[in-house]
């Protein structure tokens, strides 16, 4: 209830807004309604995409690694003295290498992460390509009776027509 | 369809299987610093014991270890009488205290042993963000030049310090031929 009507006063004064990142509120208040509320959403998609380097699998709003206080702290303060995006990326690559991009950057390293499953699905496609064809031209070959063959067939069918078939 | 042809799910199998039973062998944790090759990082703190003001430079002329740690962290303890024997060997050690309090770190070198030339106090934990820490112990292999060449996670006991003496006494060799070559 609390946290709601702190959110209700931040829209209707518009003084500062808020981030809300792993269930803690940063306050942003430096500068115009617009400002604090990019730089909110900057805060919150930043938290959510760098990675704590001393977990396995967490981002840094979610650990409760001491490291990933820190650096929400840090990310924080970088946010709200208005550091863009791409300074503050590169400030924690410099520091715990590209281990904490949870979006990876596009290097050659990284080629194959961003291309590979397109490169995957493309093959997957040919082959489907390549198996439906011959199909269809396996299919062309058996459509294509001779003469002679459908005259025995029709013998046949004709035969098995006449015999009490058990 | 071509004989070969029907291999090919078969050689796929075999070459994914071989990738992910390596994978199940590699150390998840062994994250490649960001670090190393690059000088050690600008700062000026005050050294834990009189207080002396410290700079990157005054890690400069000798091979170092410089090596992060704390009260709070129990793995410290287990490395600590280790340091204090290679400190002993003459090996150069320094220490960053990592989000201390003051009086219970200089306790811990008082009832423990001192392994380290001195000790700048970290409080706020900027100099280790500036190295990458992302816990203790971690410590730092820094040559002559004061560039950092190695980073080892995790403590430094006779059990792991074999291959770390290696690397050590490399940077110790080369800062001799730089001297006189």
């Amino acid at each position: 209830m609390m946290k709601y009507s702190v959110l209700l006063l931040s829209f209707f004064f518009s003084q500062w807004s808020l981030g809300i990142v792993g269930g803690h509120e940063y306050v942003f208040d430096d500068g115009d309604e617009v400002q604090n509320e990019t730089r909110a959403q900057l805060f919150e998609k930043l938290a959510v995409e760098l990675r704590c380097p001393k977990c396995q699998n967490q981002n840094l709003a979610d650990s409760n690694a001491m490291i990933a206080g820190d650096l929400r702290r840090e990310l924080y303060e970088q946010v709200k003295s208005g550091n863009d995006g791409e300074s503050i990326i590169n400030f924690m690559v410099d520091r715990y290498g590209e281990f904490v991009l949870y979006r990876p950057k596009m290097n050659t390293m990284t080629y194959v992460l961003w291309f590979g499953p397109v490169a995957l699905l493309l093959v997957g496609l040919v082959c489907l390509v390549f198996i439906v064809r011959k199909r269809k031209q396996n299919n062309a070959l058996t459509d294509d009776f001779s003469q002679e063959q459908q005259k025995r067939l029709n013998e046949l069918l004709e035969k098995d027509k006449g015999g009490d078939h058990v | 369809m071509k004989r070969w042809a029907l291999f090919i799910p078969f050689i796929t199998f075999t070459l994914l299987g071989f990738l992910l039973w390596r994978g199940l062998y590699l150390d998840p944790k062994d994250i490649p610093s960001a670090l190393v090759d690059k000088p050690f990082p600008e700062f000026s703190l005050p050294t834990l014991i009189g207080e002396e003001l410290k700079t990157q430079s005054s890690l400069e002329g000798e091979v170092t270890l410089v090596n992060v740690w704390g009260t709070w962290c129990i793995s410290c303890k287990v490395e600590h009488p280790f340091l204090v024997e290679l400190a002993e060997r003459g090996v150069r050690i320094i220490g960053v205290n990592y989000k201390d309090e003051n009086d219970a770190a200089r306790k811990w070198l008082v009832d423990l042993g001192n392994p380290y030339e001195y000790s700048v106090d970290d409080v706020d934990g900027t100099l280790s963000m500036d190295l990458g820490v992302t816990g203790a112990p971690e410590t730092f292999f820094v040559d002559a030049k004061g560039v950092i060449r190695y980073k080892h996670q995790g403590v430094i006991t006779q059990g792991t310090w074999a291959p770390l003496e290696k690397i050590w006494l490399s940077l110790v060799d080369e800062s001799k031929q730089a001297v006189n070559p």
